[in-house]
């Protein structure tokens, strides 16, 4: 076992969307390395909570790194300092004893604060809604070998495909732009055939719901690239504007 | 109270087409004049919410996460079963059947299981056809890989995110049913309680999570897929929010709860570090296809850098022990090995409280490429959490509690004890019997939702009459204030302890009584210290803050009350089992190689209890389970 460490947290506070929120420190002892940030939070809670104060208020869930639910913006950086980690996957080890760490939520005009950490992401939902999806009725489906997919395309349809949904891209980006989020879906569904058949629609449409939600304009810097926990490339957002492209003209 | 499983008569090949046709249609027209509410959006809720969506019913959907595609099902890793045979490596049907029924320690319902295997090639032509990027050979066709408990490959994986990329399947087909107008999504919405109405569950009571209030809502049908109960244990491969209180208030108000101590503990996770741990992560079985598990053979060694350990020194316990499957036996038999392996003190790591899993020899035939193409993300994600790289060092396991094949009784429709209330998923208890097999939770989930439900629920809708009842009747009104009640009582909470301290102190009383080995000796003394820790929680427990606004310390109080209810259940229940079978181990009934022995004179039954009252003792009963196509026998895979 390792030495235990002393950090302060800095956490922002704030009880709705009506009022103002603040910075509280929290200085917390004999924190392990071992243990996950969030579990650090967990032991905060306890704390506040058997002295009868409130929790801080933040989202998680699988603890794993794939439901998206979690977020935070740690010490400056969605997710934390750890590349191609989620928050509920970093530990407490990425940080020095003595350390101060400000944690605040995703700041976004399309994800408005809930309460403290927690922001309000219904706008992806419905970004999907707009046309995220394959057109296909429940008992509709030819055999699944049917139609062989390249190994290449679908590989690289899976990479796309992995978003976790989190909101990291558009919290590091400077115009809150979501269009890594958006050029995932259009690009694993536009890899494969299965997808092809509402290719143009769905572009449209989920750039202009997109537009409507609030989210910025791309700014070309790839921050979102650098803070996405799987690694999404910004390759997939010139295929997007590719097959933006291709819908007008052929449109 | 009285179990009708209602199985259709005639051969098992030919029930489900035959119940189909005999079950009444629902009038297109007619359709949009029902309204079904859904609780849950993993794979069973999802799926079942976009077909009746599709079918032209009007859905609600409530889940307590912030959006339907965050349900717990997206973090299953490892792959989905189906018998397409597509290897050509003899699987078929009735072989999937088999499996599944031999592999549940005959302890499931025949005809449940053989609907299943029947289904579960649609299964995946309906996910090829959503976009769902199933793993691919070179020539552009499906990929299979094997999976414990069964020698075919029949296990369609999508990297180590199948439950993400299906649920994201399923996801974007109920947001296509939103779009259209025909589903409503009530994100961040609890369920509290659940309506009955002259005997018909007609409506669910929910409390909205960011603001407090508590609503109702009315339905002709209700459907529970809220997923299992794992985290009763504090510790699980679980997402931190899944609870039992859906399945758990249902029962209250009159659904059977079945099976509730066949509870499977998954033998390859990450080992505990410390008290401060939150949840366990699950490193996928898929990992015992290429991993070799293994033990030091001396207890001295056992701290040794494992490099340094010569093969000769080296127990590979499983490979021992079970010539034929190796290390691909069933869950609940690598579960047991390893427990008793750490409890021969020859467990490695720090605590000792682990075993290895090694690659070593896999990353010399294969190459490591073809190692990192298989488990590339499963490595990392374990080096993340440990430090330590796999492709150079053994991975280091341990059991931890993983899924709950108990759940509400539900007839062959998928129908619960009280009319209308239909369950789905790991929620229900129908397919899996005493063991689930590996790849098998999501192809339920997805029959139950795709494939099986929007029929029966149809049925039950066409030949039922419905009364004119408003939101305003009593019953709402009086689960309304009960849940009020409930959440008030909680806010009064002004003790010492914090409701997530409670949930420690339960789960490891159940883990020390009533995990991997039980005794009647140790779950007496668990449901009397269960008894005691209740009391405690009603006098001690602290709730701050208040319940007109997001309070997650108020959300976790209410999840521990019910978990603290129904641990006693859980325990009752596998004190009364006196045999061993699948996950429940009992001591007192072994084999003198450590085996467990069934006792299928006394036993071959489903254990469906009662609920009769606060206070009051469950009453059993008893649903006998005919093996007529797949013969008793003792389970072996030596
Ligand atoms: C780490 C891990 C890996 C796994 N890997 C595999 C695998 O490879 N193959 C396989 O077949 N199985 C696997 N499983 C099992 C499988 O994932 C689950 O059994 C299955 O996904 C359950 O699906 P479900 O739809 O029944 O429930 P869930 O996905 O658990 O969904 C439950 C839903 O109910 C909602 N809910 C619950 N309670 C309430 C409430 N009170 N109010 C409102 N909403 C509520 C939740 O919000 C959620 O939407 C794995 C499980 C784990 C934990
Ligand atoms: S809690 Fe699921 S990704 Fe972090």
């Amino acid at each position: 076992m390792s030495a235990t460490m002393n950090v302060t947290l800095r956490i922002w506070r704030q009880k709705n969307r009506h009022t103002k929120g603040r910075f509280v420190d929290y200085p917390l002892s004999d924190v392990s390395p071992e243990q996950s940030f969030l579990e650090t939070l967990d032991v905060l809670n306890n704390q506040l909570e058997a002295r009868g104060e409130d929790p801080v208020a933040f989202d998680s869930d699988c603890r794993e790194g794939i439901c998206g639910t979690c977020s935070l913006h740690i010490s400056g950086t969605p997710h934390g300092p750890m590349k191609l980690t989620t928050t509920c996957q970093l530990h407490m080890r990425s940080f020095r004893s003595g350390a101060t760490i400000t944690v605040e939520p995703w700041r976004a005009r399309a994800f408005p604060i809930v309460k403290d950490l927690i922001v309000d992401r219904s706008a992806f939902d419905r970004i999907v809604q707009s046309g995220g999806f394959v057109s296909v009725k429940t008992g509709s489906a030819p055999d699944a070998n049917s139609l062989p997919v390249p190994k290449a395309n679908a590989e690289l349809a899976m990479d796309a495909a992995q978003c976790i949904g989190c909101g990291a891209c558009v919290a590091a980006c400077k115009n809150a732009s979501a269009m890594l989020f958006v050029a995932a879906k259009v690009s694993h569904l536009a890899l494969l055939p299965q997808g092809h058949a509402e290719r143009k629609e769905r572009v449209v449409k989920m750039i202009a719901r997109m537009d409507q939600e609030g989210f910025g304009s791309c700014t070309n810097l790839s921050a979102c690239e650098a803070v996405c926990p799987k690694g999404i490339s910004v390759n997939f957002i010139a295929r997007m504007n590719r097959e933006y492209l291709r819908a007008g003209l052929t449109g | 109270m009285k179990l009708d499983s209602k199985i259709p008569s005639g051969p098992i090949q030919d029930k489900w087409e035959k119940h189909k046709f005999e079950t009444k249609l629902v009038n297109p027209a007619n359709k949009r004049k029902y309204r079904i509410l859904v609780v849950g959006s993993g794979l069973a809720g999802a799926s079942a919410a976009a077909s009746l969506g599709e079918l032209g019913y009007q859905v609600d959907v409530f889940t307590h996460n912030d959006s339907p595609r965050r349900a717990h099902s997206i973090a299953a890793q490892g792959g989905i079963n189906a018998s397409k045979n597509y290897p050509n490596d003899g699987d078929s049907v009735w072989r999937l059947f088999y499996d599944t029924v031999k592999g549940g320690d005959f302890r499931a319902r025949e005809a449940n299981v053989y609907r299943l295997a029947q289904l579960s090639g649609n299964i995946i032509d309906q996910c090829v056809a959503q976009g769902v990027p199933f793993a691919r050979e070179y020539g552009g066709l499906l990929d299979n890989r094997s999976f414990g408990g069964a020698q075919v490959s029949r296990t369609f994986y999508a990297r180590g995110q199948t439950g993400q990329q299906l649920l994201l399947g399923a996801y974007q087909s109920l947001m296509r049913q939103a779009a259209a107008g025909t589903v409503a999504i009530h994100p961040r919405t609890e369920f509290l309680d659940l309506v009955v109405v002259d005997g018909q569950a007609r409506g669910v009571i929910t409390r909205d999570l960011v603001t407090g209030k508590i609503e109702r809502h009315l339905g002709h049908a209700v459907v529970l897929a809220t997923g299992g109960y794992g985290n009763v244990f504090y510790l699980s491969t679980n997402a931190r929010n899944c609870n039992v209180t859906a399945t758990w208030r249902a029962h209250k108000r009159g659904a059977a709860f079945a099976n509730p101590c066949f509870t499977q503990i998954h033998p390859t996770c990450i080992p505990v570090t410390g008290d401060h741990q939150s949840k366990l992560t699950l490193m996928s079985e898929s990992l015992r296809n290429d991993g070799r598990v293994w033990i030091p053979k001396k207890k001295e060694d056992r701290s040794k850098d494992p490099a340094t350990i010569p093969e000769g020194d080296r127990d590979y316990y499983l490979e021992r022990r079970y010539p034929a499957f190796g290390n691909l036996v069933p869950r609940d038999i690598a579960s047991r090995a390893a427990k008793q392996a750490c409890d021969e003190g020859k467990g490695v790591g720090s605590s000792g409280m682990s075993v290895y899993l090694d690659f070593a020899e896999s990353i010399q035939r294969l190459g490591q490429p073809v190692i990192a193409e298989r488990y590339g993300n499963l490595f990392e994600m374990y080096e993340r959490i440990t430090a330590e790289n796999p492709y150079q060092k053994p991975m280091r396991i341990y059991p931890a509690v993983h899924y709950t094949m108990g759940g509400l009784w539900v007839d062959y429709n998928l129908m619960s004890t009280i009319p209308g209330l239909f369950v789905l998923g790991e929620a229900n208890f129908s397919d899996h019997g005493a063991n689930r097999l590996g790849a098998s939770a999501l192809m339920q989930g997805l029959c139950d939702g795709y494939f099986v439900a929007p029929y029966t629920i149809g049925g039950y809708l066409a030949s039922n009459a419905f009364k004119g009842v408003t939101s305003e009747h009593d019953a709402f009104r009086e689960a309304e204030q009960a849940v009020d009640g409930g959440v008030k009582r909680l806010l009064s909470g002004r003790g010492k302890r914090t409701a997530d301290d409670f949930h420690r102190s339960l789960g490891k009383i159940l883990w020390d009584k009533c995990g991997m080995a039980r005794n009647a000796a140790g779950l007496t003394q668990a449901i009397g210290d269960i008894a005691a820790l209740r009391a405690e929680f009603r006098e001690n427990v602290i709730v701050p803050g208040e319940g007109g606004d997001l309070n997650q310390a108020l959300e976790r109080a209410g999840r521990v009350g019910d978990f603290l209810e129904f641990a006693e259940l859980l325990c009752l229940d596998a004190l009364h089992r006196d045999e061993s079978c699948g996950g429940h181990f009992r001591e007192e009934h072994q084999y003198e190689d450590g085996e467990a022995k069934r006792n299928d004179e006394a036993f071959a039954y489903v254990a469906a209890w009662e609920h009769a009252g606060a206070g009051k003792a469950p009453i059993l009963h008893k649903e006998a389970l005919a093996f007529e196509n797949v013969h008793l026998a003792t389970r072996s895979y030596k």
